[in-house]
């Protein structure tokens, strides 16, 4: 399946199918995300993957010639790392951001 | 575009958490873009990291093909050999130095083609180095020929009407061999497989991963299933996870479900233990144990 | 520094030369040995693997088969124990390809190939001289090794703790090139108390960790040896690789390691070469011998002398290197070299390039499976004084 420019995914997986009990009680952390963009070769795994939608394909290019990811949603990131895990090419790692208070922003 | 100009700068700055991890000087490695072994690379940083053992203490050790280059990425004592005899070679860092954590990661076409007879017999032996099996299914750096994993009916270039020779089942082979630990995922199923590699390290004995990963640029290409994130995607819908599966059930067949989990873990003495053991027994209080540990 | 008195059985001994290479592998301080069974060189292995618990401090395997040997010694030697491995013709053909692993990451070890006849299975309990030029070019690529030729269980002894010191000196695995005859005759063997042994310590980094450079060589074209385990966490690959270790795929870095490879070894060759002599000098004929072949040449150079025919004797112990610069010398003082071999000319072609048309060269061959009959060598030297 050839892929021209890289589509935003549209489901939002996590979303849950009923709210826990204790989601008011619960911290949701926050992530700030850091992007590597020359080190990326356009895989979208972390794009296809974030479970938060956070990232979406760029439009310019890399040192590579090839898009990269970038944030869409800065707040969205909660931190699970699993863009970091997935991205084959050590382009992308998450940091834990200072909490903000308990889960009422999360639906 | 400025904008991005300025995220590249100040991204560049930041330390990639795997940096200290990996031999940053050889980047960008060489697998293809969709690749899954950056991934399986990140998992047994994490897993090391994790485990909480000294990595001055590590060694690991590849054999031949596009697996064959982890060795060369990973930042402590490695070791890239010929074609098929990794798990020799670390048979032989084990032996020498047990206090070694050895790690052998290696291809499917390396470990279970060419080197098949090697992993039987470290698999029955129940020799304590871990076996970590990038599984692609194909020989990905050599331009995509049969392997002794490819489906049936799945085409390489060698078998280009497609193949007809049955693969092998590889936690089967492992258990009816003995090994001690004996799990698959693929790489998509990155945090499972990072505890998969660590339970693998903690477990004593000959310990196999089998990781499923794709090869956009070969196996893929020539099957028409897209990109590696394609193949992805496969995965994450025909993965079926079944700990403690029968090893018979698992085979891969084309393009079908994919069983992964932890099949086995058994506890066995180890090579090092039976010696040690057996020598005791044989010589008494006169032998010193090689290993400097008798079996539990 | 001296052996380790643990490994020494010292005394005098009633030994064939397989028992005699695995008591002298144990006094260099070998304590890995990985090896297949093959005849005639078995013995070897079953000699280290019944003394080995009682040395203690070492282990020996026996893998599934000589490709697994071969790479498990190299682990071995890398986890920091002197390693060996030992075998006969058609394992000698297996090792092949790690041999050049072993070469091309400068690994010292030490392996024993008791010859057999071939080609293939040929004469698993009779003799040959037929490997002498694989163990020169056997595995692929352009490298020089060592290799040492023992005819007599006592030089087995002996000349195995040469062979570790070779390797450690050199960082080359180190080839002894027994025969059937030599591995399987039993005779008096003397093995001196420790303290007399001389072993060469491995050339080890002691520098910084993080500052390692596994290949930059140092003056003497050796570069420095870490094991795993020291905390330099370095790379190490059968690629053309640079001082680093890291692969490089170019022809620059091709030319700087293989000549390095090469010149380590080659520019050495005369301090590495050990030859015996006899009655060199105003010899007419010399006739030069390695392996079992030289003491079968003795009662024919006996005979020759009580004839009052002059002829010498030149004994290669180390035939790789080969002694380019004596036989050189040798061929423009004499009438004939002769060369009595157990094959159709390996050995033989060396010596008549070095003898570069100053001395008739004459091969005595013989196809292995019997070490030579007398008169044919007696027959040579007579020959070679025509």
């Amino acid at each position: 399946m050839p892929q021209d420019l890289p589509s935003t995914p549209k489901s939002t997986k996590m979303k849950y199918w009923r709210k826990p009990l204790d989601a008011d009680k619960v911290k949701v952390p926050h992530g700030e995300l850091h992007i590597i963009v020359n080190r990326c070769k356009g895989c979208l795994f972390c794009v296809e993957y974030c479970p938060r939608d956070v990232l979406q394909m760029s439009e310019d290019f890399n040192v590579k010639g090839y898009h990269y990811p970038e944030v869409k949603e800065d707040d969205a990131c909660v931190n699970c790392q699993l863009c970091e895990l997935l991205c084959p090419e050590f382009a992308i790692f998450c940091v834990e951001k200072e909490e903000e208070g308990g889960g009422e922003n999360e639906s | 575009m400025t904008k991005e100009t300025t995220v590249t700068e100040e991204t560049q700055e930041q330390a990639h958490p795997m940096d200290e991890l990996l031999r940053m000087d050889r980047m960008p490695h060489i697998w293809c873009p969709t690749c899954g072994l950056g991934t399986v690379v990140t998992a047994l940083a994490m897993a090391l990291d994790k485990s909480g053992i000294s990595l001055d203490d590590v060694a690991v050790v590849s054999g031949i093909g596009c697996t064959g280059r982890v060795a060369g990425y990973i930042k402590v004592d490695s070791f890239h050999t010929t074609h098929g005899r990794a798990i020799p070679f670390a048979t032989g860092l084990h032996l020498a130095n047990p206090k070694l954590k050895v790690i052998v990661v290696s291809g499917d076409g390396d470990l279970i083609a060419i080197g098949g007879n090697h992993f039987i017999h470290a698999a029955r032996r129940n020799m304590d180095i871990t076996v970590i099996c990038v599984n692609n299914f194909i020989y990905a750096m050599t331009g995509g020929q049969v392997a002794p994993t490819t489906p049936l009916t799945a085409n390489a270039s060698t078998m280009p009407y497609g193949n007809f020779e049955p693969p092998f089942n590889i936690p089967y082979l492992a258990d009816s061999c003995g090994a001690s630990y004996v799990a698959r995922w693929s790489s998509l199923h990155v945090r499972r497989m990072t505890t998969a590699f660590a339970e693998a390290l903690a477990a004593p004995g000959f310990s196999l991963v089998e990781v499923v990963t794709p090869c956009s640029t070969l196996y893929a290409r020539r099957n028409r299933l897209g990109t590696g994130l394609d193949l992805l995607k496969f995965y994450h819908d025909n993965c079926e996870i079944e700990h403690g599966a029968d090893t018979r059930s698992l085979d891969i067949d084309f393009q079908s479900t994919i069983k992964l989990g932890k099949f086995i873990e058994r506890r066995r003495p180890t090579f090092l233990e039976s010696l040690d053991d057996w020598y005791g027994q044989v010589f008494g209080d006169k032998y010193e144990p090689y290993a400097g540990a008798t079996s539990e | 520094m001296k052996a380790d008195p643990r490994g020494v059985l010292t005394g005098a001994h009633y030994l064939d030369g397989d028992h005699a290479a695995a008591e002298g592998g144990l006094a260099a301080g070998c304590r890995f040995l990985a090896g297949y069974p093959i005849t005639p060189s078995t013995e070897v292995a079953e000699r280290f693997a019944a003394r080995i618990p009682k040395v203690g401090g070492g282990v020996f395997i026996q893998m599934e088969d000589e490709l697994a040997s071969m790479s498990a010694i190299l682990g071995g030697a890398w986890a920091g124990k002197k390693s060996m491995t030992v075998t006969s013709g058609p394992g000698f053909s297996l090792m092949m390809e790690n041999l050049g692993l072993g070469i091309m990451m400068e690994v010292p070890t030490v392996i024993i190939n008791v010859q057999r006849g071939g080609p293939s299975t040929g004469l698993p309990t009779l003799p040959g001289q037929a490997d002498m030029m694989q163990a020169r070019w056997g595995s692929h690529g352009d490298y020089e090794i060592i290799a040492i030729c023992p005819s007599s269980p006592q030089e087995a002894f002996d000349y195995m703790i040469t062979a570790f010191n070779f390797s450690e000196k050199y960082r080359v695995p180190t080839l002894v090139m027994m025969d059937e005859c030599v591995g399987h005759m039993t005779e008096k063997v003397v093995i001196p108390p420790a303290d007399e042994i001389e072993l060469t310590p491995r050339k080890e980094y002691t520098g910084p960790p993080e500052e390692y450079l596994p290949y930059l060589p140092d003056k003497d074209m050796i570069p420095w040896m870490t094991k795993a385990g020291d905390g330099t966490r370095f790379h190490t690959t059968g690629l053309t690789h640079d001082e680093k270790g890291y692969p490089v795929m170019n022809a620059d870095c091709q030319e700087t390691l293989v000549r390095r490879l090469i010149d380590k070894i080659r520019k050495n060759a005369d301090e590495i070469a050990i030859v015996e002599e006899e009655e060199v000098d105003g010899a007419d004929v010399v006739l030069i011998s390695y392996g079992i072949s030289s003491r079968v040449a003795i009662p024919a150079i006996e005979r020759a002398r009580r004839e009052g025919l002059k002829v010498g004797s030149l004994r290669l112990v180390t035939v790789w290197p080969f002694p380019e610069t004596r036989v050189r010398e040798l061929a423009k003082n004499v009438k004939a070299l002769v060369i009595p071999e157990m094959n159709y000319g390996q050995i033989y072609y060396e010596i008549e390039r070095c003898a570069a048309g100053n001395a008739r060269t004459i091969l005595v061959p013989h196809g292995g499976g019997w070490v030579h009959d007398v008169n044919d060598v007696y027959a040579g030297i007579k020959e070679g004084l025509k």
